[in-house]
């Protein structure tokens, strides 16, 4: 017990964010601080850890994979303790997974409707050794013509899509960190606009050495992109002396919920264009539009301006996946498109790396394939989200809190600054910590998701019932409600400012160092 | 054309542009031969048979079987489907804990039961390509090296090396000693790294081994273990071709080691790469397996699992599969048996034409002795007889130098992904072969033409015999939407 805690010290204290170099010339603890047994374990552990970091690679022993961040021990925290309507109604609810569960009875009935879709029906003999033999890494045929039309789908068929420009992988994580492997060199660079996806900093950076550099955005103008933000940004890596290579949005946007107006994807285009990097845009939740103004594709956006065909054209690389606009997260089903050959080349030959399962493949194929029931999902799923998002939204309305306006995705941009005792990021830290323990709910605060404006939260509400999400938003009215009371009692009204009497009703580890159970099940790099 | 080549390059990463992915190969080469012309009895009785190709295609009936009684492995299938939802959602890189249980409980009977598996090890990845890249990036840094015995598996060139930065080292093996591995060989590759001012992080091994179809006996893997605990650096012991061994009272997992000889070597350098695409014939379904003793790279290898994981609809399945010990005994016990017959059946008809092998009873393949076939002893002579082999022939086999064999003229030709007529059909075009290149070596080379002549006459004639193969790709209905 003892040396687990004096481990977990030692990582907490030489842990440093930013990699590999730092490992070399580790600060030595403040021994005199410390009695001398605990010293004692203390150097051992670390000479323990020291022996570790000679005998692994840099990439094993630095943090990049991201994992120490709230947005995982948020997680963590409700693995522990999850709620439950009958067996543990107190426990934390989840709403900081990105999970679309609303249309999921559609998917069952097409199964029921469509029973050789596995294809291991006894009259399917060959097919399921052709399957398990198929592993072409250019993958099924037919899957990839029925992906491409899908996409096609939700854009409205304003864009077609080649399936030969296809690259299929497992998962969208897998999908951006190969593009990275493809696009950028160790050390190069690329601009993404903040708040953006935690699991970026793992997929992006984590093993192929590139480097994030953000551009900020702002709740002053809804967070959109500004042309200005995009310089600064450049610059920015400039001084650092990165090369930038590209940028990379997520279009509809995670977390903010929302679509890239039709201006902000003209500045990218013309951004990209003069500066001579690539554009990769991660629509993901492209099929998670429910409201107005509608999605705009980058594709659509080169196709109106005549810039099919160009070099400009040749350099935007789309990122898609299943997880989020069928709820198929589990299957692993990623791809990247890319108009570019060499681009669609190398990427193929790494998908060898992370392909998805040829059972995947034909299920999907066979279910794709079916137009009547993609178009109606589609809608379907669509007009679901709508009413989540508007019985959350009022809601919240309800409980004084607002939201960034969204059309898109499985989740809110919460605005919760006026709840924090201080507009700082420690404010923030607390007021999260009391939504995850007093309140029970775990959403992600901003900060996780490099937001550089505190008090911001992203709060999902597809991946739970109806009734779970109104029991969420009473809790959270009842938390804001309590708070308001507290106020008025100490004679303050909001802000809030720091009262110790309520910092000490706070359990005591919540001011503990970085925890990390030893049991801690696995938290997958769901968005 | 070379200019826009040229720009590209600029806008695209290093790794992108170089050919690390290894696709420039020889071992390729013969596939692409291949795909151009594809034996099928009927459509193309004189195309090139797939000899390259180290696939298990033995016993799909047994698995067809149990799918056929099973439908709630299915998550398809209306006895499956309550538990669709359930798997499609669930994204833990842990895996399915029935899985990982599958997994272990698999690999320990394949083993005879001689050692256990502790499912918490157990972590997934893309196949073994994914497995071997993600054990490297572990453990070795961008320029450090793993030593290989070789021959090896091309495919490692890229799976360790192309976006990890990693090198690969050979410890040289030769027929001298039946290609296995001496501490001498092992030494003196760590010695010229060491020379070279290359950091050596572990040393790799297949065992049993692609593509010799040996497996390594107890001292072997003693003296192997001994060595990386001496130097400190690790050891991958790749045993996908474990089921294969023909006779399995003979095989050591180096798990076996580890647990008859605790104190021999610091555990935390033992990692196994395991996959079920060679002993099920599986490789459409991309399971792959690192299991490692040592607790950060299990830790961290999960993490690096979220790049590759395994499709959960395929998790159910091998679950439900895997967890049916009858069917698992019988399974790995019918699989032994029918390896062994096709491996006899080519030993024997080799034989008759005075075709020998390196002594094996493991794996796919076989490591073919083909050097008095060559013009000199030299890897353009091998090169030279491969053609040969490919255009002539019509059999797509593997030179001995696409797996960095340091002496001429051995070939890896694979037995198991055929079917019975087409391995009859296989065998008697080597036979026809080398009783002709009897006679070419009688006549004059000015005859060699006619040689030519003769060899193409002969193998028209047998059009007709030829019986449609089921199994043939061509059949496939997967290809038949094509753009």
């Amino acid at each position: 017990m003892l040396t687990a805690c004096t481990l977990q010290f030692s990582i907490y204290t030489f842990k440093n964010p930013v990699q590999t170099k730092s490992f070399s010339t580790l600060n030595p603890p403040h021994q005199t601080l410390l009695p001398q047994s605990l010293s004692l374990s203390l150097s051992l552990s670390l000479t323990h850890r020291i022996q570790e970091i000679k005998m692994l690679s840099a990439k094993a022993t630095c943090n990049s994979h991201g994992q120490d961040s709230s947005y995982f021990l948020g997680w963590e925290e409700y693995e522990k303790n999850p709620y439950h309507q009958h067996k543990n109604p107190n426990g934390i609810i989840q709403m900081g997974l990105a999970e679309n569960q609303l249309s999921f009875d559609l998917l069952e009935s097409w199964l029921k409707n469509n029973p050789d879709s596995a294809g291991f029906k006894p009259d399917n003999h060959s097919l399921f050794k052709e399957l398990a033999l198929f592993q072409d890494y250019h993958g099924l045929p037919a899957f990839k013509n029925a992906l491409a039309d899908f996409m096609s789908e939700i854009r409205s068929n304003k864009v077609t899509f080649d399936p030969n420009n296809l690259v299929l992988t497992a998962g969208a994580t897998s999908a951006n960190e190969t593009l990275m492997f493809c696009l950028a060199n160790p050390g190069e660079a690329f601009l993404l606009p903040t708040p953006y996806y935690p699991g970026f900093d793992r997929d992006l950076k984590w093993r192929t050495g590139a480097e994030i550099v953000p551009i900020h955005c702002s709740s002053s103008n809804g967070f959109r992109i500004t042309e200005s933000a995009l310089e600064d940004a450049y610059q920015q890596a400039q001084k650092q002396n990165l090369k930038v290579k590209g940028v990379l949005v997520t279009n509809p946007s995670n977390p903010l919920g929302t679509s890239l107006s039709l201006h902000e994807l003209e500045l990218l285009v013309n951004f990209v264009s003069s500066k001579n990097i690539h554009l990769i845009s991660d629509e993901i939740y492209s099929g998670t539009v429910f409201s107005s103004p509608g999605f705009i594709s980058i594709m659509e956006v080169l196709k109106n301006k005549g810039l099919m065909n160009t070099e400009v054209w040749k350099r935007v690389h789309i990122v898609y996946s299943l997880s989020k606009d069928l709820g198929l997260p589990g299957f692993r089903v990623g791809a990247i498109y890319s108009n570019d050959d060499l681009v669609v080349s190398a990427a193929t030959k790494m998908s060898s790396f992370g392909l998805i399962s040829s059972q995947t493949q034909y299920l999907l194929s066979e279910m794709l394939s079916d137009k009547k029931f993609t178009r109606t999902y589609l809608s379907e799923n669509r007009k679901r989200l709508k009413q989540r998002h508007e019985m959350m939204e009022k809601a919240l309305q309800k409980a004084g809190i607002r939201c960034l306006k969204g059309n898109a995705g499985l989740f809110s941009w919460v605005d919760m600054r006026h709840l924090m005792s201080s507009q700082t990021f420690e404010g923030e830290m607390e007021l999260w910590k009391k939504i995850v323990y007093e309140v029970g709910l775990n959403i992600s605060p901003g900060s996780s998701c490099h937001c550089s404006e505190p008090g911001w939260f992203r709060v999902c509400f597809a991946n739970m019932s109806k009734e779970t999400l109104l029991l969420a938003m009473q809790r959270l009215n009842y938390f804001v409600d309590s708070m308001a009371k507290k106020d008025n009692r100490s004679g303050r009204r909001q802000p809030l400012n720091g009262n110790p009497r309520r910092s000490k009703s706070l359990p005591k580890w919540v001011f503990s160092l970085s925890f990390t159970s030893t049991k801690r099940n696995g938290v997958t790099m769901g968005r | 054309m070379e200019v826009a080549l040229n720009n590209s390059n600029k806008f695209l990463s290093n790794i992108a542009t170089n050919d690390g992915h290894g696709e420039n190969s020889s071992y390729f080469d013969g596939w692409k031969a291949y795909d151009t012309n594809p034996y099928h009895p009927e459509n193309n009785p004189t195309g090139v048979i797939q000899m390259g190709l180290a696939e298990n295609k033995l016993c799909f009936d047994l698995i067809q079987e149990w799918m056929e009684k099973h439908p709630e492995a299915s998550i398809c299938t209306p006895e499956g489907g309550f538990d669709f939802k359930e798997i499609a959602i669930f994204q833990d890189y842990h895996g399915l804990p029935k899985f990982r249980s599958a997994i272990a409980n698999f690999m320990s009977r394949v083993r005879g039961g001689r050692v256990k598996f502790n499912p918490d090890r157990i972590v997934m990845s893309g196949g073994a390509t994914g497995a071997h890249e993600t054990v490297a990036f572990c453990l070795a840094n961008p320029g450090e090296a793993f030593l290989v015995p070789t021959p090896y598996y091309p495919g490692f060139d890229r799976d360790l090396r192309w976006r990890t930065g990693v090198q690969l080292l050979p410890v040289v093996c030769g027929s001298w000693n039946k290609f296995n591995i001496s501490l001498a060989a092992l030494e003196e590759a760590y010695e010229k790294a060491k020379e070279s001012n290359i950091k050596v992080k572990g040393l790799l091994i297949t065992n049993p081994s692609n593509p010799l179809g040996t497996f390594y006996d107890k001292e072997t893997l003693k003296t192997v273990v001994t060595f990386v605990n001496h130097k400190n650096i690790h050891l991958i012991c790749d045993e996908i071709y474990a089921g294969t061994v023909t006779n399995d009272n003979e095989f050591v997992s180096i798990a076996e080691i580890i647990q008859e000889f605790p104190t021999i070597c610091n555990q935390n350098l033992i990692h196994i790469v395991y996959s079920l695409s060679k002993d099920m014939g599986f490789p459409g379904f991309r399971v792959g397996i690192i299991y490692s003793y040592n607790d950060t790279v299990v830790n961290i290898a999960r993490k690096m699992s979220s790049f590759g994981l395994v499709s959960t609809q395929t998790q159910h399945m091998i679950a439900s599969m895997l967890s049916d010990n009858d069917f698992v005994e019988n399974f790995v016990s019918e699989s032994r048996n029918r390896l062994a017959n096709r491996h006899d059946l080519f030993n024997r008809e080799l034989a008759q034409v005075g075709i020998a092998s390196l002594k094996s009873n493991a794996g796919l393949f076989f490591w073919m002795d083909l050097r008095r076939f060559l013009e000199k002893p030299t890897f353009d002579s091998e090169m030279t007889f491969w053609r040969i082999i490919i255009n002539e022939i019509k059999l797509n086999v593997s030179p001995g130098s696409s797996f960095h064999c340091s002496e001429p003229g051995w070939f890896r030709v694979c037995f198991a992904n055929m079917d019975d007529e087409t391995v009859t059909i296989a065998l008697r075009r080597i036979k026809a072969f080398v009783l002709k290149n009897k006679m070419f070596e009688i006549k004059s080379k000015s005859k060699k033409a006619c040689w030519q002549n003769n060899l193409h006459l002969k193998l028209s004639s047998r059009r007709l015999e030829d019986i449609m193969s089921p199994h043939s790709p061509l059949n496939s209905p997967l290809l038949r939407a094509q753009n």
